[in-house]
């Protein structure tokens, strides 16, 4: 169906080729999975598909890709219109009707497809994405994973033999992702579209994909079967890494297979200690530096946050779950004080944030939002360090220091948009310490970045953490939560419904256990690092 | 009379929203015609009652309150202008303010000094009519969604009326993005004042929407905008040049049928040449577009009978104005109350026919009762339209289980994503 033939791409202003001779076939009907770290050039491979890249992008393509027999260099993207369905990041940012009847339409329309037929496919892919009660609904009042189902949706009508979809589940909380990918296998199983789809969040999607194209990130590809390439693929899912660990064969992809192989994994686990969770009390005087008393939020007549309490201990990770829409940013913003606050008490060390000037409330809590780059505006990183400096009136030089600890080697006169995602929320994280705050709140602080960037970031919250810093982050990212907090706050429809120690919440919930903890369940293992440290001290011991 | 058309023709359907802007012409024609306070607020009432049965729950269906301020201001102003700028004809004098000398070269103009009731009425009718148009065209706004407007262009303006569809979708990220740029800015502290502070959220603002410009280009791109359609120049120039001038004959001729003292060939005939020729452009290069429309709105009894109640509105009230002038524009000088004619008022009756004649509209949002938004979506058996289960076969697993079912029912808060509460309102709720 689509065939690349000694692809390479190169854009003007890199140095190296985005793509290196690319050999590259996939078959009718196949669900091929893209993967590889942040810049590897997932999104150009995705893009050369329909002719994106380079018509639209610019740089040079050399080469030839074709889909179902058709040349992407002959005719514009427009003209694969019928063939290649393709689906963005921001599926909102990518809609051009307000409701989503119009908007399934929408394609249809350009490729001049009869009314009655049109009505016609229009009720069926409503069905076949069981979004039929969305019809009349405006695009922006629909949650993140109605969205991203009506964005399928909306290139489907159009009945494309391939389907290219960017990170379909990164932006959505582990049901939302579930329906979203139960409607994807279901067109690949029933209906034989060929899908090639980039995730980061591998481990929602490897154990239904037929082939996985792995970049390295100097230009070339590997492509095999799940289990050979992530063998010795640079990023890999838990439940991978698990298999690796415990030196399974082949490796298992899904929870189940790694469940079933598990049981000699579980004996040898059975008598080591447990892993130490929670952290130990930083000193006498363990005060909680965050103490919140039934926070109430709500927008015109929507409660958004129904009388929350939270307490935040210094040196605790704390993190907040729940759905898209359960409350989460609101309880943030209303945490830092610039959010808006209708009832209850915030207190950091006898202070309500929303009391004092913005200034001043950013030295007692700070907060990295959901999208960093609007706290961005300068054009070089260096001033955007000095600003931060004269606004937190610290010493110069502070906020460069912070951010060379964080992530070090950024060049000063970078401009903060050509940042990664990793490194823009790093100098968003360095300006808001800059400040000194005792209180660090996170807003989905993971998106958009890759295995080792998370985890990079995994310990640089920890290591906030250790200084005695209270640490509240909210997040869809169960396997961050897993390796990085230590209580877990889930809210619904703006209201507590479980807190606790990390290990007691999370094992106990199929949505938000990590995989480790599905595969060794009942015992309360939730990160392989924790699993290779039990097992290295087993075999200490012996 | 509503009983020769029972319910079968009543089923809740959008009006085209052609036929509603006619209506709401014929109306504002009527007003066009006379000063006569009683009549003007009878076509208020009028178009008030027909948007308050007839109008669906779009936002854009909720701003005829604006429009009615709108009308308000209009008086308002109007009266107070005659105040300031009195001139002080008229007998009846009402109360003396000082008034204010003005140098020699502004003679003729007079601030303050005598109000007459004469001056006052005078502004307040005059008001009152254009206001009244205000509202006509808000009811129009009020009951036909402006989108779908620009969908039932022709196919020569298509592109054209795609732009205005975007840059309409375009405002309110906008707004959204401030908002949140605003925000975080206080997150920064916020110190600065004046132009630092500006430039601290135009550029993130900027570049947000630089961003999303692009990723509906691109979307656009692979979604076949522009794939067919693409006039030549040639053809581009001549069905500019047919319907501009078209669109100005149509101006013209308004024009001429809205001013009473206009010339006679002013008025219909130019309207009649200019539609003509614009009918013809548009024609022309329509031709050469190839493109069909999802559910496009056609002319039905319902269209046919509001036009015909708006425009009947409109020609009554103008046929009264050769018979009969006298009573549509009540005398100031001598002063006289305002007379209510037979004729005049049945014309404006006919054009509240509508609020029964039209079909009601779909509403968007459930009625109280209706389906369950919270239901899994996966779960339930999806209704099927008529004549849609053949030749898809493959479809019909619609219904079957979902693939991954496994976590849909379990605890621990998770569920259904809610409806309303988006994630975007999460992001950006003020």
């Amino acid at each position: 169906m689509i065939e690349f033939d000694r692809v390479t791409v190169h854009y003007p202003e890199a140095a190296e080729p985005a793509l290196r001779e690319v050999d590259l076939t996939v078959g009718e009907g196949e669900l091929c999975l893209v993967v590889g770290r942040t810049g590897a050039g997932k999104s150009t491979l995705l893009g050369a598909i329909n002719g994106l890249v380079p018509h639209f992008t610019g740089g040079h393509l050399h080469g030839e890709v074709r889909v179902g027999g058709v040349s992407t260099a002959s005719r514009p993207p427009r003209e694969f219109a019928h063939l290649v369905g393709r689906v963005g990041q921001d599926p909102l940012a990518g809609f051009v009707t307000d409701t989503v009847e119009d908007e399934l339409a929408y394609t249809m329309e350009q490729l001049g497809v009869r009314p009655e037929v049109m009505r016609k496919r229009v009720e069926e892919t409503l069905d076949l994405l069981g979004i039929a009660e969305l019809r009349r609904r405006p695009l922006r009042t629909l949650s993140g994973g109605q969205q991203q189902r009506v964005a399928i949706g909306a290139v489907l009508t159009a009945h494309p033999a391939v389907l290219v979809l960017d990170e379909p589940t990164s932006a959505l909380d582990p049901t939302a992702a579930e329906d979203v990918l139960a409607a994807i296998t279901r067109l690949v199983h029933d209906l034989g579209v060929t899908v090639v789809a980039a995730e980061h969040r591998m481990e929602r999607v490897v154990q239904y994909a037929d082939r996985l194209v792995h970049l390295p990130g100097d230009g070339s590809v590997l492509v095999g079967s799940p289990s050979e390439v992530l063998d010795v693929s640079s990023v890999a899912p838990p439940v991978v890494e698990l298999g690796r660990l415990a030196g399974w064969r082949p490796l298992p992809l899904s929870v189940r297979d790694a469940r079933r192989r598990a049981a000699g994994l579980r004996e040898r686990l059975r008598d080591q200690p447990r892993p130490v969770r929670g952290r130990a009390p930083v000193g006498a005087d363990d005060q909680p530096r965050l103490v919140a008393r039934r926070v109430v939020v709500r927008y015109a007549r929507l409660p958004a946050v129904r009388e929350v309490s939270v307490e935040l201990a210094p040196g605790a990770v704390v993190a907040l779950m729940g759905r898209n829409g359960s409350g989460k940013s609101s309880l943030l913003w209303a945490l830092q004080g610039s959010g808006p606050r209708q009832g209850g008490t915030v207190s950091v060390d006898g202070t309500d944030p929303k009391e004092v000037g913005a200034a001043e409330a950013r030295a007692l809590v700070g907060l990295v939002p959901q999208t960093p780059g609007d706290l961005l505006y300068l054009e070089t990183v260096a001033e955007e360090c000095e600003q931060a400096d004269r606004e937190s009136e610290a010493p110069e030089g502070t906020c460069r220091r912070l951010l060379d600890r964080l992530t070090p080697g950024i060049p000063p006169d970078l401009h903060p948009r050509d940042l990664s995602e990793g490194q823009r929320l790093s100098l968003v994280l360095a300006v808001q310490l800059t400040a000194a705050p005792a209180v660090v709140l996170l807003d989905e602080p993971t998106r958009g970045l890759d295995y080792h960037a998370k985890a990079n970031f995994g310990a640089l919250v920890r290591e906030l953490a250790s200084e005695g810093r209270a640490v509240l982050l909210a997040t869809h990212d169960v396997e961050f939560v897993a390796g990085v907090s230590d209580r877990v706050v889930v809210l619904a429809e703006g209201e507590v419904v479980a807190d606790g120690p990390t290990a007691e919440v999370v094992v106990a919930s199929p949505a938000f256990a990590p995989q480790v903890a599905k595969v060794l369940s009942p015992q309360p293992w939730l990160t392989v690092s924790e699993v290779r440290d039990a097992l290295a001290g087993a075999e200490a011991r012996v | 009379m509503t009983s020769r058309f029972p319910e079968r023709g009543r089923l809740p359907r959008t009006l085209h929203p052609g036929a509603w802007w006619l209506w709401a012409l014929g109306l504002a024609t009527a007003a066009s015609r006379t000063t006569n306070p009683v009549l003007l607020v009878l076509i208020i009432a009028v178009a008030g009652l027909v948007v308050a049965r007839r109008r669906g729950d779009a936002p854009w269906a909720l701003a005829f309150r604006l429009y009615l301020l709108l009308g308000a201001f209009i008086v308002f102003s109007r009266v107070l202008f005659r105040v300031v700028f009195g001139g002080g004809q008229g007998d009846h004098i009402l109360f003396t303010l000082p008034e204010i000398p003005l140098p020699a070269w502004a003679a003729g103009i007079r601030l303050f000094g005598p109000v007459a009731v004469e001056q006052l009425l005078g502004g307040l009718y005059d008001g009152l009519r254009l206001a009244t148009m205000v509202v006509c065209i808000g009811a129009a706004n009020a009951l036909a969604n402006p989108k779908r407007l620009l969908k039932a262009v022709p196919g020569a303006l298509y592109q054209v009326g795609s732009a205005v569809v975007v840059a309409l979708s375009v405002a309110p990220q906008l707004v959204e993005s401030v908002l949140r740029v605003r925000r975080a800015r206080r997150l920064r502290g916020g110190r600065q004042r004046g132009m630092r502070a500006l430039r601290g959220i135009v550029i993130p603002v900027l570049a947000d929407a630089m961003d999303r410009s692009l990723a509906l280009a691109a979307a656009m791109d692979s979604r076949g905008y522009g794939r067919v359609g693409t006039l030549s120049p040639r053809a581009r120039l001549v069905t500019g040049v047919l319907v501009l001038g078209g669109l100005v004959g149509v101006c013209v001729g308004v024009y001429g049928l809205m001013d009473g003292s206009a010339p006679r060939q002013l008025g219909l005939p130019m309207l009649l040449a200019g539609t003509a020729v614009a009918a013809a452009g548009l024609l022309w290069g329509g031709r050469q577009v190839r493109r069909s429309v999802h559910r496009p709105d056609r002319w039905r009894l319902g269209e046919v009978l509001v036009v015909c109640c708006g425009i009947g509105s409109g020609g009554l009230l103008y046929l009264t104005s050769q018979v009969d002038a006298a009573n549509l524009y009540p005398s100031l000088n001598p002063l006289a109350w305002p007379e209510l004619a037979l004729l005049p008022s049945l014309a404006v009756l006919v054009g509240v026919l509508p609020a029964w004649l039209a079909p009601p509209p779909e509403l968007s949002s459930p009625p109280a009762g209706g389906w369950d938004e919270r239901r899994p979506a996966s779960s339930g058996v999806p209704a099927r339209v008529g004549g849609s289960a053949e030749g898809t076969a493959g479809l019909t697993a619609a219904g079957a289980e979902p693939v991954v079912p496994a976590h849909r029912t379990g605890g621990g808060g998770d569920g259904e994503p809610p409806g309303p509460p988006s994630r975007a309102q999460e992001r950006t709720t003020p």
